[in-house]
């Protein structure tokens, strides 16, 4: 079943974070702590048992209420996080889109932050240069090329970051909720952008509130909730029946 | 172990970047800019010279040199622990939103400081040319302590900078440790003013005087390292260097909890 064409394949993983009321990072209360016997912590998970495999060019959705735990199996995908039970294994390359611009340099102007960017996403300074000028376009920035991006908008920084990433043709793309701060007609341009990739191959993964533009990009949908899935499967079927949920509540 | 070097490569475009970040940034918007480099260990030697030289005047030839070659190592030692050590506390942000070995950024800062002690090493230059110094072709030979010592740094960084990330208190406790560290190696005075017992000690269980002893024999006496330092040299750095490496592998998967 698993050939070569699964790109992502998250096995029965679980997520486990320490909820300690105080976080101990100095000795001192380490060692307080550690005579007290209260190292003990509270644990939390934030997947539990939560299975996903994921075929080339596929477009899946994932959705789910604030702290469902979509972001924790997204970073689990890209490698951030380890999974304490489970496995998960990632063919091909792969832009992370956790937050848009993560990666920038307040500091530092967009040039230089393109160039640093590719080079977090693994790419070579001569590949960044040849796609230089398609992604001062796409971002529409070419007359703030040497302003320092702590003084850009919001909106700004999303796109500069939309573009880098998307540009470098990844064959994996995560995209988890960045492009609610974009004006409308940038959105578009996104979801158009999305949908060339997706028709040359690209697999996406695709975290949004908004079930119509899960349904618009996406052919399959995870739901979770409270780090357990809930239903997977078609997206239409899965969108109706999370929509039905939320409404209820 | 071939995947490790592996991917350091692949992610090398991504540690030049890093480091002219930080040499960009460094001097950004001040008015003389990287000229600091080199001035900034110039008026530090001045002012040291002045006050210790009064000290040691009977038994230290050309004490300016002699002070500034000490200095710009232990100035290294000292940035480029500094810095490592909150390298990845520090990068927190972009840690837990995208997947880089973790490594990169602890040797990205170490990195960033050997390059800064390159400017310092031209400030010594001038200070050499100025007091007639007499030159060598063993002064090229001075790559060899350099490079020990910054094998020694990343790896002392890499262990600082794990310990850091579970207990922030590390950072708080290095800079009298450091301090100390410098008033335990000839930088100021020479090594025959410290009484005999310590003197001993010094020589034999510090290992940044096997580096500096090293580096004033090639630039300073225009002579080869005596090269049972240099073997000793190398074994402590490759030593720390797996000490740091070792500790680094054993946490760097729960980093992500802790930050």
């Amino acid at each position: 079943m698993s050939g070569n064409d699964t790109v992502v394949k998250v096995d029965h993983a679980t997520v486990r974070f320490n909820m300690a009321s105080v976080k101990v990072d100095n000795l001192k209360e380490y060692a307080i702590r550690l005579i007290k016997r209260q190292l003990m912590f509270k644990e939390f998970l934030a997947l539990q048992d939560v299975s996903l495999e994921v075929k080339k060019g596929e477009a899946w959705g994932i959705m789910g209420r604030n702290g469902s735990g979509k972001s924790t199996l997204l970073k689990l995908i890209c490698g951030i996080l380890s999974p304490y039970k489970g496995t998960v294994k990632v063919n091909g390359t792969i832009a992370p889109l956790i937050e848009l611009g993560a990666g920038f340099d307040g500091e530092l102007n967009a040039t230089e932050n393109i160039f640093l960017n590719g080079a977090l996403l693994g790419y070579s300074k001569k590949f960044m240069e040849s796609k230089f000028d398609e992604i001062v376009e796409f971002a529409e920035l070419r007359d703030f090329l040497e302003v320092p991006v702590k003084n850009y908008s919001s909106g700004m920084r999303a796109r500069l970051g939309f573009a880098v990433a998307t540009t470098v043709r990844p064959q994996l793309l995560v995209v988890d909720e960045v492009l609610a701060v974009g004006d409308y007609a940038f959105q578009q341009k996104c979801e158009a952008r999305m949908k060339d990739m997706l028709a040359k191959g690209t697999t996406l993964l695709y975290v949004s509130h908004s079930a119509n533009s899960v349904k618009n990009l996406c052919q399959k949908a995870l739901w979770i909730d409270k780090g357990k899935e809930v239903m997977h499967g078609d997206v239409q079927t899965v969108c109706s029946a999370y929509m039905a949920s939320m409404q209820k509540k | 172990m071939k995947e490790r070097v592996k991917s350091l490569f692949r992610y090398k475009n991504l540690l030049s970047q890093l480091v002219s970040r930080d040499i960009k940034l460094k001097y950004r918007r001040s008015f003389l800019g990287y000229v600091w480099s080199v001035l900034n260990p110039l008026l530090t030697m001045a002012v040291m010279t002045v006050v210790f030289s009064q000290m040691f005047k009977r038994n230290v030839e050309n004490y300016p040199v002699f002070l500034l070659s000490g200095n710009i190592l232990y100035s290294f030692l000292r940035e480029s622990t500094m810095h490592g050590i909150s390298s990845i506390t520090g990068n927190a942000a972009l840690l837990k939103k995208t997947y880089v070995p973790k490594y990169i950024f602890t040797l990205s800062k170490v990195t960033s400081d050997l390059v800064n002690l390159g400017f310092s090493f031209c400030a010594l230059l001038v200070v050499m040319l100025v007091t007639g110094v007499q030159f060598s072709w063993n002064i090229f030979l001075c790559i060899i302590p350099v490079l020990e010592l910054y094998v020694f740094c990343v790896g002392l960084s890499l262990f600082l900078a794990q310990a850091a990330v579970f207990f922030r208190d590390v950072q708080y406790i290095w800079n009298p440790i450091v301090l100390a560290w410098m008033y335990l190696t000839p930088i100021i005075y020479p090594l025959d003013a410290l009484p005999g017992k310590l003197a001993w000690l010094v020589s034999k269980l510090n290992p940044l005087y096997y580096y500096l002893e090293s580096f004033r024999d090639t630039v300073m006496y225009a002579q080869p390292p005596e090269w049972l330092l240099v073997w000793r040299g190398a074994l402590i750095a490759v030593l720390m260097l797996i000490i740091g490496l070792w500790s680094f592998a054993r946490t760097k998967d729960k980093f992500i909890l802790h930050i």
